[in-house]
């Protein structure tokens, strides 16, 4: 207990010293985070600096082994981090796939020369990733994949196409599956790492309904592969994507999506339309009971007390749950809410940010797909 | 919340306890089939005593376990899967609340303790749960008071030694300021009392209260300051209705669960059909999430924090709806055997209703999450 008091002076002296004024303000946007890697323009030089002084420590991975990059820290420690740098309202340093994503992956089926060099890389928030699952056969069916890798001696030679990359147009590398043999369906793919600066390597933004293109497709035009960028054993890649995927859905209910500790409607004040109160008072029901249960989530998830199967549920319920709140924010904002481009409507932010939120419900697994895993894996129903 | 070791011992003995003692066969079906006057077994109420349980709320310098919210949810929650009647809710735990700290507690403490006393509590007075519209009178008279008035949703009433009566020594309907809550015993001259068997076999009781004679040591807390002792009382209540029904709930999609796993119609097991996967999947994520606002809310009230009112009707809203969807799903996934009496699901519909309606409905307490967050 001294111990982990003397971690909490220390640190607390230590984020006084090194955390830049402007990273203690709430950032007013997605756009104000940082992303790092290669082609990454620093917005500010405070932001550069908290990114280098928070890397040095090894606390952009903070419970990540120092040999790569990581903090080494324990799990009491790397709360009383969070705790501390929550006190002085710190933002996150680094927003990486690398880390919430590929990391824990590389971690567990890399090798010793792919971890140090990627994961160190990614602490330090040189190196952007995309990830390429989806393509334009293979959504809820990600296992139907068709992208090939033929194996040309010294090499993978990758052809095909992904779709829904996130920001691949922004990233560095790609984590990707590809098709190493059609003999079974699962049992035939292979989990890849190449550059995206390799020839044949193409993206092409995808204009969204929110008027947004954080997604691209992309394409591979005979993509030469080093052999050594194989991450697990050949054709068992289904196992690390879903390694990965658990963490991602991990990730994204770790977030609380979906649920507030504020009631919506204490945030709209009196509402005299009673049909429209009596909406938003069913919606707050269910909203301050959802983060009540993503309270009681994380709290057995840092217990390793969930069932694997929790993060669905609680992805289904939290999409859903945050689809219906702005549905109510457009109800709430009438005709104001949907000006598209004016400046009261600040740009038709509520109105582009409803649009957003029906990719919730859809990415990462749709609400169906995590409904049919709790049917099979928690409720154990013949045949799902 | 994760349970303490001594949570973890309580859950394990009212679990098993209930499971055997309180089974929908034992206790449910045959006080309704032999048509009791009470509608629960006396000696069961006396089990509960043996195992502390009637005195689970009671500080222990009074005999009891000195227990919270949280540690009755425990109980409730396996009360509600077996669909136990017991004066658990209204005497242990809302009226034990109601009583503590006051000088009835010294008289009423020892026979809750030793499972002799039942208490009810007579709020109600339409047809819809409405704490500030309590117009009852109670009239001053020398010393003490005399109550004139109607009361119904009384449950356990017509069984009950002792009966909380809200009335109104002050102010007009709709206000909090001026109620007054009195204890009145069974034998009180003026009081007409009809024992009303409820749609779950259940027993509530309309009281008619004329000119009951009462004297001021009959006060529990302040005169006028009724409204918070009730508040201690109903919160107490509503967070237990509220861990019963996730056990309705619980209980009702468990069985719905097994009979999707047996019953085969177009040579499948029903259970294989997407379209009923999906809905038991919702209901399961609805239930835990329910079960999570309880424990909340019950943790809030156990603490005093500020929060408690508001997460109570949350999770009383929440968990009213979420067993009714779970009960409704029940029925209809059981199809015609789900609405015969020989098959136990329709009894989890027909508690459902009535758990739901006590202490104020899920719209009662949704439109309280409203003005509570002042909207």
């Amino acid at each position: 207990m001294a111990e982990l008091d003397l971690f909490r002076s220390e640190t607390r002296a230590w984020l006084e010293a090194n955390c830049p004024p402007e990273m203690r303000t709430p950032m007013r946007s997605e756009k104000d985070a940082c992303w790092g890697g290669r082609i990454w323009v620093f917005q500010s030089p405070a932001q550069e600096a908290w990114l280098r002084a928070m890397a040095g420590k090894g606390w952009t991975v903070p419970d990540w082994p120092t040999a790569y990059g990581g903090g080494g820290l324990s799990a009491a420690e790397y709360k009383v981090l969070r705790e501390q740098m929550a006190a002085i309202g710190a933002r996150n340093p680094l927003n990486s796939f690398g880390i919430s994503m590929l990391g824990p992956a590389l971690l567990k089926y890399g090798t010793e020369a792919q971890k140090l060099r990627f994961l160190t890389e990614i602490a330090r928030g040189e190196i952007r990733w995309c990830q390429g699952y989806s393509e334009p056969g293979a959504g809820s069916d990600l296992a139907g994949l068709q992208t090939r890798a033929e194996d040309a001696g010294d090499h993978w030679l990758v052809n095909g196409q992904k779709v829904w990359t996130s920001y691949a147009d922004q990233a560095d590398w790609i984590f990707c599956l590809v098709r190493t043999s059609t003999e079974t369906k699962h049992g035939g793919i292979s989990f890849l790492l190449f550059d995206m600066e390799t020839p044949g390597v193409s993206t092409k933004p995808i204009l969204l309904i929110s008027g947004s293109s954080p997604f691209c497709e992309t394409f591979f035009d005979d993509v030469k592969v080093p052999k050594d960028q194989l991450v697990g054993e050949l054709n068992k890649g289904w196992n690390v994507a879903k390694y990965l995927l658990g963490h991602e859905r991990e990730m994204i209910s770790g977030m609380g999506l979906g649920g507030e500790r504020q009631a919506l409607g204490a945030s709209v004040g009196p509402i005299a339309d009673p049909v429209l109160r009596a909406e938003i008072a069913s919606f707050d029901v269910d909203s301050l009971a959802f983060a009540a249960m993503s309270e009681h989530f994380l709290d057995q998830l840092k217990h390793g007390e969930t069932h694997p199967a929790m993060p669905s549920m609680m992805k289904y319920a939290g999409t859903e749950l945050n689809k219906a709140r702005h549905e109510l924010m457009m109800a709430t904002g009438g005709s104001d809410a949907l000006e598209w481009d004016s400046d009261r409507s600040r740009g038709g932010k509520t109105a582009r940010d409803w649009l957003r939120t029906k990719a919730n419900s859809i990415e990462g697994g749709t609400s169906e797909v995590q409904l049919g895993i709790v049917a099979k894996h928690i409720l154990q129903l013949p045949g799902a | 919340m994760r349970l303490t070791d001594d949570q973890q011992m309580l859950h394990d003995t009212a679990k098993s306890f209930l499971a055997d003692e309180g089974s929908i066969a034992k206790q449910l079906r045959h006080w309704r089939d032999t048509s009791c006057k009470d509608g629960f077994g006396h000696q069961l109420w006396k089990q509960f005593a043996e195992l502390g349980l009637t005195g689970i709320c009671i500080p222990e310098s009074a005999g009891g376990m000195g227990m919270g919210a949280a540690e009755a949810a425990l109980v409730l929650e396996e009360i509600g899967r077996n669909l136990t009647p017991s004066p658990f809710l209204t005497t242990a735990v809302a009226a034990v609340r109601a009583l503590e700290g006051s000088a009835q507690a010294e008289r009423w403490f020892p026979g809750i303790v030793t499972g002799d006393t039942v208490a009810a509590l007579a709020i109600d007075e339409g047809r819809q749960h409405d704490q500030n519209g309590i117009a009852m009178r109670a009239q001053k008279a020398g010393n003490g008071f005399t109550l004139s008035g109607a009361k119904q949703f009384v449950v356990h009433g017509a069984s009950a030694d002792l009966i909380l009566v809200a009335a109104r020594t002050g102010g007009s309907a709709g206000e909090a300021a001026g109620l007054t809550l009195f204890a009145v015993e069974r034998d009180a001259a003026g009081m007409s009392v009809e024992n009303v068997v409820l749609a779950d076999s259940s027993h509530a009781a309309r009281i008619l209260f004329d000119k009951v004679a009462v004297d001021g040591g009959a006060v529990i807390g302040e005169v006028d300051g009724g409204a918070e002792v009730l508040a201690r009382a109903l919160g107490a209540g509503r967070a237990g209705a509220a861990a019963e029904l996730i056990g309705v709930a619980a209980g009702a999609s468990a069985m719905t669960l097994d009979y999707l796993k047996q019953r085969k119609q177009f040579g499948k097991l029903i259970g294989e059909f997407q379209v009923l996967q999906h809905r038991a999947a919702h209901l399961f994520g609805e239930i835990e999430i329910a079960r999570a606002v309880a424990q909340k809310a019950a943790a809030l009230l156990d603490a005093g924090d500020v929060r408690a009112e508001l997460m109570v009707s949350v999770a009383k809203a929440k968990a009213g709806r979420v067993a009714a969807l779970a009960v409704q799903e029940g029925v209809q996934m059981h199809g015609g055997i789900g609405m015969t009496d020989e098959y136990d699901i329709g009894l989890y519909m027909k508690r459902e209703m009535v758990l739901g309606e006590l202490f104020g409905s899920p719209r009662f307490h949704t439109n309280r999450v409203a003005e509570l967050s002042g909207y």
